[in-house]
């Protein structure tokens, strides 16, 4: 359960930009906790986000990275600590909630439904509506056009995403999110299983968004020279808690490679241990 | 026709290289045409109509068409509710015991209780929603599997409907003889009320919100789910959906008979539904199927009923026949389902 009160959310500015708060941040975690049964995924997790950054979420896996964007995605709730949006703190009830408030997500398994069209998955649960029909051709016409803006190339707007590549639906999840006008970006994984080809299209979407540098975004991925090179800032999180926290220009890819392997030699000797 | 992703495909990309060659409007027609998921039970119910009508000449008359459309519209009505569950994942058994036990229900209230002929009527609809809350409560909420759970449930309407009915049939109350034309005693009623339900419900699984997330809700739960879409809500929407046309039915054919009965509709009326359902092209697993196509299928099954037994075949290898119809069917919906795949790779 969330610990204390649900505070609203700070007033969008004139111009529709998310305000950050006083200290800059748009988002904060803070004493984040989350366990399911016995399995504790999150011990303490203190995290922030600043207006326009992209901060880079590392961390072996099980780590509870993808329990941690859940939580800030409300999706699920965390068992204690707070979250701060734009100084105020916040009590997720649902993901409609956080999207309201101007948070998405794309999740690992990307979330689209394969015996949907491409603007319908782009469109899922914020469907524009003649009521009571689907208004499908200005669906359509939009996300033809989005995924244009954006650089996406698809055969048509009407194909099912199952018979799209990797990372063509990957670019769809993508820009649902980015669509709806997200200030906070949430990426689980965009790069998973992804030839270089496609991740370079995904990396091209990311890129463009810090350019613009309205839209902050916490990114999850396993290739620390993909992370480095987008990202202005890296947490790792090891145990359930944040245990490095560096501008991405004064780490590197040697380091973090000697932090995981670290990790891996640590728990290479608690196994021997255990077993002798 | 329904317009999903797939039938919509004919603006998908061409092949590389290919030659500029355009078809002809025939074939681009017919090509079309298949693509509709509904296609091949449609052939199929217009070759065995045509059939039958060239092969007996009391087939297409008007006495016996009243009896098809009879046949029909109740296998049509339920399969509504069949598809809509099937599509977001469920399956609901005891919708025939629900249809069963609507008219007696009418018939306790209105002559054991003195409840009024019309509330009595809404009363029995109403049961039927309330079943499908049940059935919705223990397989969303509690978590047990619908196939389970709705047989439980049949169980329990079929043994409360033995036990107070005593087994034996009823009188249609007097006080709703005249509102019950309207539901079933007229000769096209029951079919007029099947072809505007389809209607409504083919608008609300291919043009709605509603049938989007049903869609969603099916083809990927934890991805609608993830997506915002409230799948509990959709699901006991759905059931209640089913609860109510099983009801409706019940009652229909009760009017229609001028008589109760209690071995009225049972398992044999929802297998009917879920048959036409899937020969209709609603896939068992979730994500995919139609409203339509589930009228259809309906229509081939009714069809033989009725076409077979104006041939004067008996009931007893009757079954036969249908079992192989209903293979034969499947077997061409899936090679279909299969040559639209291919086209759409290419």
């Amino acid at each position: 359960m969330t610990s204390g009160p649900a505070g609203p959310p700070a007033p969008a500015s004139p111009d529709g930009d998310t305000p950050a708060s006083p200290d800059g941040d748009v988002l904060r975690a803070e004493h984040i906790a989350k366990r399911f049964g016995a399995v504790t995924a999150l011990v303490d997790v203190n995290m922030r986000l600043g207006k326009g950054e992209v901060l880079g979420l590392l961390g072996d896996n099980g780590a509870g990275k993808s329990t941690l964007i859940k939580i800030l995605c409300g999706f699920q709730p965390q068992d204690s600590g707070r979250i701060i949006l734009n100084g105020q703190e916040v009590s997720f009830k649902s993901v409609d909630q956080a999207r309201s408030l101007g948070i998405d997500v794309v999740y690992q398994d990307l979330a689209l439904i394969n015996q949907l069209s491409v603007y319908h998955n782009m469109f899922l649960n914020r469907e524009r509506v003649r009521w009571p029909l689907l208004a499908n051709r200005s669906m359509r016409k939009a996300a033809r056009q989005y995924l244009d803006e954006m650089g996406v190339n698809l055969p048509s707007v009407d194909a099912e995403v199952s018979r799209l590549s990797g990372g063509q639906r990957q670019a769809i999840a993508v820009a649902r999110a980015v669509y709806t006008q997200a200030k906070i970006l949430l990426l689980d994984e965009p790069l998973a299983a992804m030839g270089a080809k496609e991740a370079a299209m995904i990396l091209d979407l990311v890129r463009d968004l810090k350019r613009k540098g309205e839209v902050s975004i916490i990114i999850i991925a396993h290739n620390y020279g993909q992370v480095l090179e987008i990202c202005d800032r890296v947490n790792l999180l090891q145990h359930g808690e944040i245990t490095l926290d560096k501008p991405a220009a004064e780490t590197s890819v040697q380091e973090l490679n000697d932090i995981v392997i670290e990790e891996y030699r640590a728990a290479l000797q608690a196994r021997h241990r255990a077993a002798g | 026709m329904s317009e999903t992703a797939e039938q919509r495909a004919d603006t998908y990309t061409p092949r590389p290289g290919a030659p500029p060659s355009r078809p002809g409007f025939p074939r681009r027609a017919g090509a079309l045409f298949l693509r509709q998921r509904e296609a091949t039970v449609f052939v199929v119910a217009v070759v065995l109509f045509l059939y039958f009508t060239f092969s007996n000449s009391a087939f297409l008359t008007k006495d016996n068409m009243v009896v098809f459309t009879q046949d029909l519209a109740p296998i049509a009505i339920i399969a509504i509710g069949e598809v809509m569950l099937l599509i977001c994942g469920e399956i609901d058994l005891s919708v025939g015991f629900i249809y069963a036990f609507a008219p007696f229900l009418m018939h306790y209230l209105i002559d054991f209780y003195g409840v009024p002929g019309i509330l009595a009527i809404v009363l029995s609809l109403l049961m039927g929603v309330v079943v499908g809350w049940v059935n919705a409560f223990l397989t969303v909420t509690v978590g047990v599997p619908s196939f389970i759970t709705t047989l439980g449930t049949g169980f329990v309407l079929d043994g409360i409907l033995l036990t107070t009915s005593h087994g034996e049939p009823a009188q249609i109350p007097n006080a709703v003889v005249g509102i019950g034309h309207w539901f079933g005693t007229y000769a096209w009623s029951e079919i007029v009320w099947a072809v505007v339900l389809v209607a409504i419900f083919h608008v609300v699984l291919t043009r709605t919100r509603w049938g989007l997330h049903t869609i969603a809700v099916g083809g990927n739960s934890l991805g609608a789910h993830e997506a915002g879409i409230n799948v509990a809500r959709i699901k006991y929407g759905n059931f209640m959906i089913t609860g109510f046309v099983g009801a409706l039915v019940g009652l229909q054919v009760a009017f229609q008979t001028s008589s109760i009965d209690p071995s009225n509709g049972g398992y044999q009326a929802m297998f009917y539904s879920v048959t036409a359902a899937v020969i209709g092209g609603t896939a068992m697993l979730g994500g995919v199927g139609t409203i339509l196509g589930a009228f259809f299928g309906a229509a081939v099954l009714a069809v033989l009923t009725d076409g077979f037994s104006i041939q004067g075949i008996s009931a007893n290898p009757l079954n036969i026949i249908f079992g192989v119809a209903i293979l034969i069917a499947m077997i061409a919906n899936v090679s279909l389902a299969r040559l639209r795949g291919e086209g759409r790779a290419r």
